[in-house]
């Protein structure tokens, strides 16, 4: 049972070894704080549609699963868009079109259809929370990575008189930007993906 | 807007692959040979037309009027993965040839991101019929033509000589990466240059 939580966070992080799920994963990781958010949205879906997917496994005929699971998957997106909407607007705004865009997220589907409709509750409920953990250990990485680089900071929840913006010193007077840019993105996640492999090679 | 800005706004400024992200899992999984990477550009850009004109009649139509407008994300989603079928079932009675070289890309393309991004984005920056079809259109040909640069690398990239840590995916990244330094030559203010 453990084995189906831990495998997610590291052998079979969605990101950088079955590499699912890319464009949230690029797209909102600017900001160590944005990726936690979305981290936190995925994790709510994903566990949601596999409890529910294995627990309709049998009702639901095999000619329309997919449609099903993208319907299941949708009505779990729209919770998690209003509530997000109305209790921290800043966010939303901050991950715009990607908030609705959870529901085309491929490690989700991927899950559901690989795992919950396989499995009983249990495990597909464990499988959920480690998918979606990697998911979220791999999104904060490489907000980490572009953040400290192309703007000098870790911003993360504020607590109090922090405001919840670190600064790095050294780098926070003149980062690189163009690591924060769309094409650092991109770069950022080669590097890593290239270093995953590195490790895992020499392994 | 004007039609010829909202063209070039999503083929080069706003490209949705190297500027937003969306449709990243086709574009590296299928950029691997031309060939597979054209058929499933213009399998893209295809869908995208219809499915930007269709989302923009049912927002504006149907969720607008009856203050449903929370069931976007759901309704699109399913209107789109509809759309796929449908597509996909016309092209194969009536056009066989068209079928036999976009087929096997249409089913992926339900959970292609960038078109369910680009219904959404038209819809929120306000655009009327007109400009959500060139919108749709112009993404999918901006698609189109990351794929088709991305496929051409890759392929040359095949006789190369590579590190094997960085061989396949990572290497690809890097490429895409590089190649959106470039195309961030274009922005808005050479569309201002452009059309005064």
């Amino acid at each position: 049972m453990l084995k189906e939580f831990t495998k997610g966070l590291f052998k079979e992080n969605p990101i950088f070894i079955i590499v699912l799920g890319l464009c949230p994963a690029l797209g909102v990781s600017t900001k160590v704080i944005n990726a936690l958010g979305m981290g936190a949205g995925v994790i709510f879906v994903l566990l949601c549609s596999n409890i529910l997917v294995s627990l309709l496994k049998d009702f639901i005929p095999d000619k329309v699963r997919i449609p099903s699971y993208i319907v299941i998957i949708a009505s779990f997106v729209t919770i998690v868009e209003m509530v997000m909407q109305a209790y921290s607007p800043a966010l939303y705004k901050n991950l715009g079109v990607f908030v609705p865009l959870i529901v085309v997220n491929c490690v989700i589907l991927g899950r559901a259809e690989a795992f919950a409709n396989k499995n009983t509750v249990l495990p597909s409920i464990m499988d959920g929370l480690g998918m979606g953990l990697g998911f979220t250990i791999g999104l904060v990485l490489i907000a980490v990575v572009r953040e400290i680089l192309g703007a000098g900071t870790i911003t993360i929840f504020p607590i109090g008189s922090f405001d919840g913006v670190i600064p790095i010193p050294g780098l926070v007077n003149s980062p690189v930007r163009v690591i924060g840019l769309a094409a650092g993105a991109l770069l950022v996640m080669g590097y890593l993906k290239a270093f995953f492999n590195w490790y895992l090679d020499r392994k | 807007m004007t039609y010829i800005s909202i063209i070039i706004t999503y083929v080069f400024i706003s490209n949705l692959i190297l500027t937003q992200f969306l449709g990243m899992c086709p574009f590296i999984g299928v950029s691997k040979n031309v060939e597979s990477a054209v058929g499933m550009g213009f399998a893209v850009t295809f869908v995208m037309a219809i499915a930007s004109l269709t989302t923009w009649a049912i927002q504006y139509f149907v969720l607008v009027p009856l203050h449903i407008e929370f069931l976007q994300t759901i309704t699109f989603i399913l209107v789109i993965a509809s759309l796929v079928q449908f597509v996909e079932m016309v092209i194969q009675k009536v056009a066989p040839p068209l079928y036999k070289a976009l087929g096997i890309f249409l089913p992926l393309i339900t959970t292609n991101c960038a078109v369910l991004g680009i219904a959404l984005i038209v819809v929120r920056s306000g655009y009327n019929a007109m400009e959500s079809f060139l919108g749709g259109v112009a993404a999918g040909l901006g698609f189109l033509l990351a794929i088709l640069i991305m496929s051409t690398i890759r392929e040359r990239l095949d006789t190369e000589r590579i590190p094997r840590a960085i061989k396949g995916i990572p290497i690809a990244f890097i490429a895409a990466g590089l190649m959106a330094l470039a195309f961030m030559a274009f922005d808005k203010a050479l569309l201002k240059n452009l059309l005064g």
